[in-house]
């Protein structure tokens, strides 16, 4: 017998990161796009899955495909239709009433935010990555992915800041 | 501020996950679909590639599910999905076997999991013996062509990966007893009693 560390079957894997995965998705597109995005996500990782190193952080490895797939879909929409420098750091302002916050309201704002802040929010927060997986996954400092989450948690409380001043 | 993550609906990610596996294994991009079967023995696994079925497990006496799948990742490969409908044909043969309403089984099998020569060859010609009939340990060494190796060939058949169908439960020992079972041997005799193979005539010949 061997102790080195072995891929669990795949379904395995699937079975144990499910939820995370959809939770961030939800989170990163919107929960009508995100189930397309989910067997996106895990489809391809499948792919590539037998050459995969035993010893990997298969939790931080698959949110990271999520995270790809998520950029898709906003790419698709037109959101960020080139990946240039951002132009000015303000929020696009989501119309919205100040009504009671849920959960999905948040992350509506989110989403409306600049890439690199709305990136960094979400998989800190709907995907609980720390910020030096964030980094790996977004090829960035791990001081740049802290500092795109306190300026996107800074807009976001501006912005609603803002919402409640107009109500 | 806080951020909470989105609210999931109950079953919502294992539904989702469900089809992804579904397609996962229609589309071929798993090379390895696994589903368990309902069986009067007890629950079955059976594992099928893309060449037919390569495994067949009692859930209970092989370390269960987990046990059974981590085995085959390490033996074959880790791209395992479940997939109820790939192992659709292998769950209605079965089904029809157990209600005696079927003594060939038609479905592709997938050799890899046992060892190449002789072994195989054993489990090959094992394959053969047919519905209701017995055969000795010695009769499968003899016909995998080592006629001294029937303690091997035991070995082989008690390694057998695809029991039932494979059916090793048709090769007892010489001396007319049941030998081994790789279930157990209160299923090699349930098995037999199934296909109605008369064990008391074996012991007077």
């Amino acid at each position: 017998m061997t102790t080195a560390a072995r891929l669990p079957p795949f379904q395995r894997f699937l079975d144990a990161h499910a939820e995370d995965v959809l939770r961030f998705l939800v989170a990163a597109v919107g929960r009508h796009d995100a189930d397309d995005a989910f067997q996106e996500t895990f489809l391809s990782a499948l792919r590539s899955y037998p050459r995969l190193r035993p010893d990997s952080n298969l939790r931080a490895w698959v949110l990271t495909i999520a995270h790809r797939k998520a950029l898709d879909v906003h790419r698709a929409r037109g959101r960020d239709p080139v990946p240039v420098a951002e132009i000015g750091d303000h929020a696009r302002p989501t119309p919205r009433t100040a009504a009671a916050d849920a959960p999905e309201d948040h992350w509506e704002r989110v989403r409306a935010l600049p890439a690199r802040q709305r990136e960094v929010l979400t998989l800190r927060y709907a995907a609980d990555l720390s910020h030096a997986e964030i980094a790996i996954a977004l090829g960035c400092t791990e001081a740049a992915a802290r500092r795109a989450a306190a300026d996107g948690l800074k807009n976001l409380r501006k912005e609603l800041t803002d919402v409640a001043a107009t109500a | 501020m806080s951020l909470p993550p989105p609210d999931l609906g109950a079953g919502e990610a294992a539904a989702l996950a469900a089809r992804t596996a579904a397609r996962a294994a229609d589309e071929h991009i798993a090379e390895i679909a696994y589903a368990t079967v309902d069986s009067p023995l007890g629950r079955l696994v059976a594992v099928a590639t893309p060449r037919g079925l390569a495994r067949l497990a009692y859930e209970l006496g092989n370390g269960g599910l987990d046990e059974i799948l981590d085995d085959v990742a390490l033996r074959l490969s880790p791209a395992i999905v479940e997939a109820p409908a790939r192992l659709d044909p292998v769950r209605r043969e079965l089904e029809e076997y157990f209600d005696g309403r079927r003594q060939h089984f038609g479905v592709a099998l997938d050799w890899s999991l046992s060892r190449d020569g002789f072994r195989r060859r054993v489990l090959q010609e094992c394959a053969r013996i047919p519905f209701g009939a017995t055969r000795t340990y010695k009769d499968m060494a003899i016909a995998a062509g080592s006629p001294s190796a029937f303690r091997a060939a035991g070995g082989a058949l008690g390694a057998n990966p695809i029991p039932i169908i494979v059916p090793c439960h048709r090769v007892l020992a010489s001396s007319g007893g049941l030998g081994g079972y790789t279930g157990g041997l209160e299923r090699k005799r349930l098995l037999l009693s199934i296909e109605g193979a008369c064990l008391q005539t074996r012991v007077r010949a």
